[in-house]
């Protein structure tokens, strides 16, 4: 019996197998049509059951999907099925930051989720990047090079990028603003995490987590572990695809 | 259906504009509300009223002005209906609750206001609200300084008279609202050249706390298990109170608790009696803002009280007993006005006791703390309605947005995970 989970996410579309164990999964850029992407992706598969989960998991519902169910959950489900003394959940996606908090038994008590800015997102750094000409990829390493960050004042996407440009102008070291860059989205996220009162073991997932400057500051800031998946950005799918096979 | 272009066209609108507004409030209307599963019988009224919002209701307040009376706009829950009634003119709330005239807002108001202040301001500079250009003047009041600053400048506009509704309740503010009633009412006898006699008085507040009364029983019975009413339903008719006529509409409410009772006995309702039961407190929602009750009934939830001025801060309060003299009926309404506990009081610590008391009375699973951005003081007292409810151990979700359409993906991610969490 395989079981499939996908997380229709603003930047990434993930499909997570699931017979017992992770028995595959693919990851996939969402492109204008995510719905035609996800039709795509699944062409030629057939499963038990599928659960959406992402921002389109409503997109999905009825036609491809057999339920949806919600990132939050999904990511809590996804972590405590690879770390079982996961307590707190940290995921920084393409356009939203969540942490929750989980119960000994893994139940969601409390949550943290950014408004519609896009503040300490995925989005954020890759808006950040473009700016300064870094690969999405290399932004983390590229930062880590610098000694001292460079201060950014504000976390409104359009606004630091006009901040950036203007210390770009004075000449400033592309590495430090870098820095200062992932300072200002660590502070933020550590902040949200804080709302929910972290407690270990904390996993640190989707893909903000390939992101080795922010693991490195948000650790710090929190003064705790982050335990970092091997995939971090198949939590959400992971945690769908256990819904699939729990319903 | 009537014609009311020549109306329209008598009280200034920007037709072509006010005709896409219409077109798009049928259709939203439609889809949201008229396909609810297993809708009391007596929302009929309500659909029609809704049907004619822009027709029937301004043609019955323009009859009236062409018979000498007066109307009076208004936007909030602390301007007296009963005092302007009592002069033989007709208050009505004015249109604050859509997207559609933001954008006009902001090319005057600066962005970072709320959009409820804006979308007021909007609907007056884009002429496409016919109960703001078929009211004499405009009440305002100064409950945030986002109004108290808008209506300024709205006055280069229309005829606007402020209200000062004090900061405390203390014997001082009680003070100064009182002397503000009398204000009022010397303004709406110059303006309607009618005095305002005891009898007078007496008899329209007696009408308007019987609408607060029909209202009251309409929210008791929202107590049921399932719930006979949606809170779409609910929260609609909060928002027509505003601008109906209030004998016709008291006298609807009624009709439809009647309906309501018996659905009660029967054990019918309008969703199963296991959804999630919801309450939901913070900035008011002007009509056609309904886009959180639409999220949270939509992903299965129920609606069972609003903690808002459109819902329990506009009908739970009742005029005290009195000397029956005018200065003692000034008076009770002042005291009645004053119970409101709105964030623009400090403390307002009452106003936790209310939320409280609502998610226990009306057996909810969680309060949705609802902030239209940019409103200071509800965004500041959620703050402490966080803190009271994890002492009380109620699921709070808190959120802020605006009238826009943008963040309804965010929204529904928060949403179902809080529905899935409880």
């Amino acid at each position: 019996m395989t079981y499939a989970g996908l997380d229709i996410g603003s930047r990434t579309i993930v499909l997570v197998e699931f017979d017992g164990g992770i028995r595959d999964f693919r990851i996939v850029d969402a492109g204008p049509n995510p719905l035609q992407r996800c039709e795509s992706l699944l062409d030629g598969r057939s499963y038990q059951r599928l659960v959406a989960t992402g921002y389109g998991r409503r997109l999905a519902a009825g036609s491809l999907a057999d339920g949806i169910v919600s990132e939050i959950r999904a990511y809590a489900l996804g972590a405590r099925h690879l770390y079982p003394d996961c307590r707190t959940v940290i995921d920084v996606g393409g356009q939203d930051c969540k942490t929750s908090r989980l119960s000994e038994s893994g139940d969601v008590e409390r949550f943290e989720m950014n408004d519609r800015c896009a503040a300490g997102t995925g989005a954020f750094l890759e808006a950040m990047a473009r700016t300064l000409e870094v690969p999405i990829e290399e932004l983390g390493a590229h930062a880590l090079g610098a000694e001292t960050p460079v201060r950014i004042n504000s976390l409104c996407t359009v606004f630091a990028q006009s901040e950036i440009v203007s210390l770009v102008a004075r000449g400033a070291d592309s590495r430090a603003i870098a820095l200062g860059v992932h300072e200002a989205i660590a502070t933020r996220v550590a902040g949200m995490a804080r709302r929910v009162g972290p407690k270990e073991r904390a996993v640190f997932a989707g893909g903000g987590a390939l992101n080795p400057c922010l693991r490195q500051l948000l650790s710090q800031k929190l003064n705790v572990e982050l335990t970092v998946p091997e995939e971090p950005q198949i939590v959400g799918g992971l945690g769908a695809a256990l819904v699939a096979r729990e319903k | 259906m009537t014609d009311y272009h020549p109306m329209w066209t008598e009280l200034g609108l920007d037709l072509e504009r006010h005709d896409v507004l219409l077109e798009a409030l049928g259709g939203m209307y439609s889809d949201l509300f008229l396909g609810q599963k297993n809708r009391p019988k007596s929302m009929d009224y309500f659909d029609f009223v809704v049907s004619e919002i822009h027709g029937l209701r301004v043609k019955e307040l323009q009859d009236h002005r062409a018979a000498g009376g007066k109307v009076v706009g208004l936007y909030c829950v602390f301007v007296p209906e009963d005092l302007i009634l009592a002069a033989g003119a007709i208050p009505v709330g004015l249109c604050a609750g859509a997207q559609f005239a933001v954008p006009d807002a902001e090319e005057v108001l600066p962005r970072n206001t709320c959009p409820l202040v804006k979308s007021s301001f909007g609907f007056k500079l884009s002429r496409t609200c016919p109960y703001i250009q078929a009211s004499d003047f405009v009440v305002g009041e100064t409950t945030c300084d986002g109004k108290k600053k808008m209506y300024e400048i709205l006055a280069d506009y229309h005829p606007t008279y402020v209200m000062e509704v004090p900061q405390k309740k203390t014997p001082l503010g009680r003070q100064l609202f009182i002397e503000e009633v009398h204000g009022l009412k010397a303004k709406l006898e110059a303006e309607t050249g009618r005095a305002i006699t005891a009898s007078g008085l007496a008899e329209a507040t007696r009408l308007i706390d019987g609408k607060r009364r029909a209202l009251q029983r309409l929210q008791g019975l929202r107590k049921a298990r399932p719930a006979p009413i949606s809170g779409l339903d609910a929260l609609l008719i909060v928002q027509i109170a505003f601008y109906d006529d209030v004998v016709r509409f008291t006298e609807k409410v009624n009709a439809l608790c009647d309906e309501l009772e018996q659905r009660v006995e029967h054990g019918e309702g309008i969703a199963s009696p296991n959804a999630a039961r919801i309450v939901v407190s913070g900035s008011p929602m002007a009509i056609p803002n309904w886009k959180l009750h639409q999220l949270l009934e939509e992903s299965g939830a129920v609606v069972v009280g609003e903690e808002s001025c459109t819902g329990t801060r506009y009908f739970n309060y009742l005029t005290p007993a009195n000397d029956g003299t005018v200065d003692g009926q000034l008076a009770a309404i002042a005291d009645r006005q004053l119970e409101t506990n709105c964030a623009c009081f400090t403390p307002n610590d009452e106003r936790l006791d209310d939320v409280v008391a609502l998610a226990r009375g009306w057996d909810a699973d969680g309060v949705v703390h609802y902030d239209l951005q940019f409103c200071h003081t509800f965004a500041n007292e959620a703050v402490k309605v966080e803190r009271r409810l994890a002492g009380e151990g109620v699921p709070l979700l808190r959120i802020e947005t605006d009238y826009s359409e943008e963040d309804v993906g965010q929204l529904r991610t928060r949403i179902d995970a809080f529905l899935e969490m409880i």
